[in-house]
């Protein structure tokens, strides 16, 4: 305990001027670290949902079965198409929105923004995972759909594209929820509406849709993912309007990803 | 002794320094909310190397100025500077100079304690490589080898609190804020972390803010405290220092199997000014009356209806108390 009496007196401050400041996190070492971590609470917590999520998009597909025929109609396309992005709106808009509100309104933000950790690094990380988690989901529900409405097995592959993409837009639409809503029951709220929007907008043929429901499907960025990947069951499909549609989805993810990394920071620093 | 080992150097430069400190915030709401000064003209300087304590009751604006410490809330007026940094101005900067352990653990608590610390040290900057040896270093010195590979969220309290404490230390910052590090801590973890405090002390002179109502903790680890009450800065000095106030006096704890034996003339005198708590009576007095109050509870039939009784020299608390916090002592 004598030792302790002297500490040694070698920091900078001492000798004059402002300490050197520790580096901070870079932004894509720092996104990898909480991707990872994200990861691995998905092991703990997630898994439980995203049964939920895939379960919930295959109950979809049986209901819908007894009213949409099997075959090449719009209606099977869109069916299956929706019903497998809905697994994406599920975990990336609902979940990563109950997320960040339950983090913001709980303080456990606080551990993030005492950090030295680019504000970009978290919201991408977290939003990644999220998207990330929603591929074997989606995966199965388009093939058992495939299956069910006798569509083409061949085209799944373009799920690859989708559900990154609109993953990001949903995600980045999820976070900025969390994070933007006055209270944690406001964020489960909107994360619960986004979903319901994503589901009726998505699923339902549009044949059927009266005009008004058609311009709000239209602002839903969930929509473009299930029109880009309704186009691909179709015999010859029209490729570009494909990449326009997914196009979207990329811009929007942009935005609102970049939102969403503002409103970490105005919920970070107050 | 304690107040006298490991006290840092009066020389020592200043680690943080804060300057007429104010941060309001308003309760309540429409017409009828009114403003509240959390922090109300905070001045203090902890300096480097100090193990510097924050003591106050509940809602006394200990974790308001940490907050501003750590750059999580600005202040509304006042200034902060922390090792040389204006931390108003650039409360950015903050994340880089010191290490924070706040109260909550929903960040971590889905992790494995090895990832949560891992984690933290790459948020911290460290590549891959220095991250995991840190996080392997930190969970043998703090003992958290059976519990690193399991979820904080299956932990109990303290051993949570221990696994945050590691994440806190991964990544090696001069400054550490602990805001109640040991609360729901068995005493083996307990000595862990104060091990851990004096051994960053000792080899790096890291300075250590902490957040306390823990009046014993207090005691034993602090070489300084501040005793903030209602926002502001009531006393500041050595632990020693602050019972050297309330020197003069002895507390004696009475505590009656049933009801107080009122008959007696000297406890009926005595029950006006005890501090009564239940069946446990406290009173602060002379050493010479409470020899006398002694004697006259351990004869006859005061005896007869008492269960316990403890005379003690005065604590922080007594201090405390004695200073004018008004909310009746730290512990609640």
């Amino acid at each position: 305990m004598t030792l302790l009496s002297a500490p040694p007196r070698t920091t900078p401050a001492a000798a004059g001027g402002p300490a050197p400041l520790a580096p901070a996190a870079r932004l894509l070492p720092a996104l990898a670290a909480v991707y990872r971590a994200q990861l691995a609470r998905a092991r703990v917590a997630r898994i439980p949902l995203l049964f939920v999520a895939t379960f919930q998009s295959l109950g979809i597909l049986v209901m819908m079965r007894g009213v949409v025929d099997s075959g090449q109609t719009s209606a099977a396309q869109y069916v299956v198409a929706g019903s497998s992005v809905l697994v994406v709106a599920f975990v990336a808009l609902n979940l990563l929105a109950q997320y960040f509100g339950r983090l913001r309104a709980s303080g456990g933000l606080d551990h993030y923004a005492t950090l030295p950790v680019p504000a970009a690094s978290v919201v991408l990380g977290a939003a990644a995972a999220f998207a990330s988690f929603t591929l074997p989901g989606a995966l199965v529900t388009a093939a058992a759909g495939a299956v069910m409405f006798g569509l083409p097995l061949g085209q799944l592959w373009v799920l690859l594209a989708v559900v990154p993409l609109a993953g990001a837009a949903l995600a980045g639409l999820g976070a900025a929820c969390g994070l933007l809503a006055p209270r944690q029951e406001i964020a489960t709220m909107l994360g619960q509406l986004g979903m319901s929007a994503a589901l009726l907008l998505g699923v339902l043929p549009v044949d059927h849709l009266p005009q008004p429901v058609l311009w709000l499907r239209d602002l839903l960025p969930s929509t473009y993912g299930v029109e880009a990947f309704a186009r691909t069951f179709r015999p010859d499909p029209d490729w570009a309007a494909v990449v326009a549609d997914l196009g979207v989805c990329a811009g929007v993810g942009v935005v609102s990803l970049a939102v969403a990394t503002w409103a970490y920071r105005r919920a970070t620093r107050r | 002794m304690s107040e006298s080992a490991g006290r840092a150097p009066q020389d020592t430069a200043p680690c943080c320094a804060v300057r007429d400190l104010v941060r309001t915030y308003r309760a309540g709401r429409g017409g009828a909310a009114e403003t509240v000064r959390a922090n109300d003209g905070i001045s203090l300087t902890v300096r480097q190397g100090e193990i510097f304590g924050l003591l106050g009751p509940n809602g006394a604006g200990k974790s308001t100025l940490v907050r501003q410490l750590t750059g999580l809330l600005r202040p509304d007026s006042g200034s902060i500077e922390i090792l040389g940094h204006d931390v108003v101005r650039h409360p950015e900067r903050a994340a880089r100079l010191l290490g924070y352990l706040g109260q909550e653990s929903t960040a971590l608590d889905e992790l494995t304690v090895a990832l949560a610390a891992e984690t933290t040290g790459r948020l911290r900057g460290l590549t891959r490589t220095g991250a995991r040896a840190a996080t392997d270093a930190v969970i043998t010195e703090l003992g958290l080898e059976p519990l690193a590979h399991r979820p904080l969220a299956k932990l109990s309290g303290g051993q949570r609190r221990l696994a945050c404490f590691a994440a806190t230390l991964v990544g090696d910052r001069p400054l550490l804020v602990l805001d109640e590090p040991t609360t729901g801590m068995d005493p083996v973890a307990r000595r862990a972390v104060w091990s851990a405090v004096e051994r960053r002390r000792a080899e790096r002179s890291t300075t250590v803010l902490l957040v306390t109502h823990n009046v014993i903790e207090a005691e034993t680890v602090l070489d300084r405290v501040a005793v903030i009450d209602e926002g502001r800065v009531i006393a500041c000095d050595t632990p020693g220092g602050l019972k050297a106030l309330v020197d003069g006096d002895v507390r004696l704890d009475l505590v009656w199997r049933d009801e107080a034996p009122l008959g007696v003339p000297a406890v009926a005198a005595l029950a006006e000014r005890a501090e009564r708590t239940g069946r446990r009576w406290t009173v602060r007095t002379t050493p010479e009356q409470a020899r006398e109050l002694v004697s006259a509870v351990t004869t006859g039939p005061a005896f007869a209806a008492l269960d316990d009784f403890t005379l003690a020299t005065p604590s922080l608390e007594d201090a405390y108390l004695k200073l004018g916090g008004r909310h009746g002592g730290l512990a609640k």
